[in-house]
């Protein structure tokens, strides 16, 4: 595991589980008989594209039902070249993955930066046309397929039988499987499981969600590609059979039942669906006295039980099974990472001039303009839908200005993207809460710090980025203890209660090392002591230099932290000054209270 | 190609597109007042077509026993939500929807097989059966999850596409069946050979819009799904009741596939599994139209209908692909309009 000790030094339930798993694998092809073997070899490439759907459907939250097409393309690339021009399968393998990976590419590009139902849709359509596409062209042998595919050779070892491809099938899905683990635990790891329902949290940290979706897409179709040519060299055969549309629906189904709580629901659900078809395809046709696809009933009926009982599939029923080991504290001992330079106490730092935003006809922010020196901690204040929290959208780029300027240390800022903002030191809290539920506290604090590491996705599969995992993390727990959090370190932020969920967020906020923090509405849902400790450390946190800017309702707790107040009416400046000036304004105390007539 | 090939290839582009248009606007509404990307709507066609075939063939079609059975599944979740309620007074509601009328259909429905009726009283025998199946579907599938995600309804889509293909296979089999034309008279318009049928379909896809478009501007009912449509939350607040707008808007959807069936299925061979490809290509043109827009995805799903009818001339093998691959185009223009980060609630 991660650095993270084991508690008592005994071995953990989990780990029992999965070396009785591995014992298993490795007994198997001398146990089994023919017939079982081949179902496990089937097993292990419907695993393989699975994970890949895991990844994708179940953690970034896209959806394809065309993942056939992309084993169809690894398998048919693979079988062209080993049988009519009689090349050797690695350089089938290679092909295929740069054909696939180009493909998906491409298609990656169009779709994903869509809404989320247009790319199930076009993986179904697309998957349509390369079937077509497989069973009319002449080179690829149109319906009757490619036969005579050559075994693969390692080192002189010809891959020839069912047992022998069940070696090279089931160290691949390992492979993967652990690859897809490390993947998910670490720096590029959080960001993907931020995309599914928070991603413009994770833009507003400095991660590029466009490009990560393509990125696990691309992963996606690559496993695809390797079960591909797995399959056809295995078989020694290609037809577009195994490539129509309804294979792409039952792998993303297998993806489902085994559930997205961890990769090895991907085994799961491509065990479990594998073999239920392998026994219906012998039960059924004698049921109905005809052959058919009969089973395909039995899936559907299956997938909406599933579905209306638990969104989550039947792994984390499998690991109820067994006791989770918590893993301990965080060591700290681990080296403090950089602190960004920041600027001299009095300079200036953001400038807001005439910035304007509009929704259809309501005016939310109009023509407002304000300072803010560096060291200071400026309060945002007004009456409900007085235009605060878009205000900090404009300043953070979750929104982009229909008018005016903000400039940052002196750089115009309004046109720029979230993550960019980022990336100039400034960190914000949301006022809906926006933290990843499922995910423990500290992992959440990490996303903070994602644009303190530089690794990314090749090299945390590989495990090269375990020096600076190990700094960002200690970070991360530095910042939770920093906030109070430090004995929910490991708890999944979701159970947390609301106001300590607000902690979290300023946690979060504070491990991207920010010149400006913006915090919206911090101390909702805090009872009395919490909120005089969370003034306590935004003081000190002041006074280590750091700037704040606070939207905030509780006014008691405005007047006895702000440096000065900026009060906001219908989207425009009501009153700017010292607490104390702004209290005795007349205009305020009528926006606040109502006339007096 | 010569001036009366492109007039026939266009005569077919336009009676297909006016099919894959119907379909278009269906699931244009189903997803506007459920987010449901419908799926099965294909099988509806699937459905109406073979049963009608099957019945002029003096066979009495299975699509009975699905009713019957799928109308008994709805019953009894209901009857189970009305004990655990406490709400036993909805009993006769529930037996009289649910199981009375399937079972009345049924009994019409063998009684008239052997009597070998008129063409146009089979025909609304083949309604009588398949258009309960649409909020039925709903009762049982999706209901249940109303509140669940976009992409989760789309699993749910293609579960219930599976049980109903398969279901297909069982009580239709294999074969491929065409029904009779409506009337085999053919018109000479110039140098062009107008099928009657070609007409009949592209006048009663006219019509259906027409009535929709009725249904949306005048009636009460039409309203309440607009609302539902444009603002779920504001609607329920009105009391618009969304499980009625659910189950209204899969009605006039498996009112819209079993009529599009009843049309296409003189002119195009279908098998049990045909469905699904029709209403592919119903959703390709919904998708020309931006999904948003009734008259775009119409006038898309136009376009569906030519370009398969011309690329069938050019190029027959590879139909279905230029079709299914014209959506990439399309989205990559979509793509660059958008910008905003997609957010869902968890």
């Amino acid at each position: 595991m991660t650095g993270g000790r084991v508690s008592g030094g005994r071995v953990s339930a989990p780990r029992v589980a999965l070396g009785l798993f591995l014992v298993f694998l490795v007994a198997a092809p001398f146990v089994l008989s023919e017939f079982y073997v081949t179902l496990m070899n089937y097993i292990g490439l419907a695993a393989l594209v699975t994970l890949g759907l895991v990844l994708l459907t179940g953690v970034a939250g896209l959806m394809s039902f065309g993942q056939q097409a992309f084993v169809g393309i690894g398998a048919y690339t693979t079988a062209v070249l080993t049988t009519t021009y009689a090349l050797s399968p690695w350089l089938g393998l290679a092909a295929g993955l740069v054909l696939t990976g180009l493909a998906a590419l491409g298609i990656g590009a169009i779709t994903v930066r869509l809404s989320g139902h247009y790319l199930p849709i076009s993986t179904i359509a697309w998957g349509i046309a390369l079937y077509f596409v497989f069973g009319n062209l002449e080179i690829l042998g149109r319906y009757n397929g490619l036969q005579g595919v050559p075994p693969v050779t390692i080192a002189g070892w010809t891959v020839g039988s069912g047992r022998n491809s069940y070696v090279l099938i089931w160290i691949a899905t390992l492979v993967s499987l652990i690859a897809a683990r490390n993947l998910l635990d670490s720096r590029s790891g959080r960001a993907v499981r931020a995309l599914r329902f928070r991603g413009t949290m994770a833009e507003s940290f400095g991660v590029d969600t466009a490009r990560l979706k393509l990125v696990v897409f691309v992963y996606a179709a690559l496993l695809a590609a390797l079960s591909g040519w797995l399959y056809a060299h295995f078989l020694r055969f290609v037809s577009p059979g195994p490539f129509n549309v309804n294979a792409g629906i039952e792998y993303l189904f297998m993806a489902v039942v085994g559930g997205a709580s961890s990769v090895w629901g991907a085994v799961v659900g491509a065990s479990v669906l594998t073999m239920l078809k392998e026994w219906l395809k012998d039960l059924l046709p004698a049921l109905f006295e005809q052959s058919g696809n009969y089973e395909v009933i039995v899936f559907g009926v299956l997938m909406v039980a599933l579905l209306h009982r638990t969104r989550e599939g039947l792994m984390p029923a499998f690991a109820r099974l067994v006791p989770v080991a918590r893993r301990e504290a965080w060591p700290a001992e681990a080296a403090p990472l950089a602190r960004r330079e920041r600027p001299q106490p009095g300079e200036p730092l953001l400038e807001v001039r005439g910035a304007h935003r509009q929704f259809g006809g309501l005016v939310a922010v109009s023509h407002l303009s304000f300072e803010m020196k560096s060291g200071e901690i400026l309060g945002l204040i007004g009456p409900n839908g007085a235009g605060k929290s878009t205000m900090f959208n404009l300043v953070t780029g979750v929104l982009r200005a229909d008018g005016g300027e903000i400039l940052f240390r002196g750089e115009r800022i309004e046109r720029r993207a979230a993550r960019e903002i980022a990336r100039r030191g400034v960190a914000r809290t949301f006022q809906h809460v926006n933290l990843v539920g499922a995910m423990p506290v500290l992992e959440n604090v990490a996303i903070g710090a994602h644009l303190r590491g530089r690794h990314g996705t090749i090299a945390s599969v590989l495990r090269l980025d375990r020096a600076e995992e190990t700094v960002l993390r200690a970070e991360a727990a530095r910042q939770v203890e920093r906030v109070g959090l430090g004995g929910q370190l490991h708890d999944a932020a979701g159970s947390l209660p609301l106001g300590q969920q607000r902690l979290v967020e300023i946690a979060r906020a504070l491990a991207a090392d920010p010149v400006l923090l913006l915090l919206d509405e911090p101390a909702a849902g805090l009872r009395y002591r919490e909120k005089q400790s969370l003034a306590r450390l935004l003081r000190e946190l002041r006074d280590e230099g750091l700037s704040i800017l606070l939207v905030e309702h509780d006014m008691d707790f405005v007047m006895g932290l702000v440096d000065r107040l900026v009060v906001m009416d219908f989207g425009e400046k009501l009153a700017e000054g010292k607490p104390q000036d702004v209290q005795r304004n007349p205009a305020v105390i009528e926006a606040y209270l109502g006339g007096l007539e | 190609m010569t001036a009366d090939i492109v007039a026939w290839l266009a005569q077919d582009g336009i009676t297909n597109g006016a099919i894959y248009a119907l379909l278009a606007l269906a699931l244009l509404l189903v997803f506007a007042v459920t987010r449901v990307i419908f799926v099965p709507q294909g099988e509806f066609i699937a459905y109406a077509a073979l049963s009608l075939a099957l019945m002029e063939s003096g066979r009495v079609p299975g699509t009975v026993y699905i009713l019957l059975g799928g109308g008994a599944l709805a019953a009894a979740m209901e009857i189970a939500r009305a004990v655990r309620e406490h709400a036993l007074s909805r009993l006769p509601r529930i037996l009289a929807l649910y199981v009375l009328l399937p079972v009345v259909i049924a009994a019409i429905v063998w009684w008239a097989v052997p009597r070998k009726l008129d063409q146009w009283l089979q025909i609304l025998l083949v309604l009588a059966m398949v258009v309960p199946l649409g909020p039925i579907m709903y009762r049982i599938a999706y209901q249940p999850l109303a509140s669940a995600s976009v992409l989760v309804l789309f699993i749910v889509s293609m579960a219930v596409h599976y049980v109903l293909m398969g279901l297909s296979l069982v009580f239709f089999g294999g074969e491929g069946l065409r029904s009779r034309p409506f009337s085999d008279a053919h018109f000479k318009v110039g140098m062009l050979d107008v099928s009657a049928q070609s007409l009949w379909v592209v006048f009663a896809s006219m019509v259906l819009i027409g009535a929709l478009w009725l249904l949306f501007e005048r009636s009460i009912y039409g309203k309440a799904l607009r609302a539902t449509a444009v603002n779920r939350i504001g609607a329920r607040l009105v009391g618009i009741p969304a499980n009625l707008m659910g189950q209204l808007s899969f009605l006039l959807a498996s009112f819209i596939g079993a009529v599009s069936g009843i049309l296409i299925s003189p002119i195009t061979t279908i098998y049990y599994d045909t469905g699904f490809i029709i209403g592919l290509k119903g959703f390709i043109g919904a998708i020309l139209g931006g999904m948003a827009s009734y008259p775009l995805a119409a006038a898309g799903a136009l376009a569906v209908g030519l370009l398969e009818s011309f690329s069938s001339f050019w190029a027959s093998a590879y139909k279905e692909s230029i079709v299914f691959t014209l959506i990439i185009p399309v989205l990559a223009w979509l793509s660059l309009r958008s910008r905003h980060v997609e957010e869902e609630d968890e």
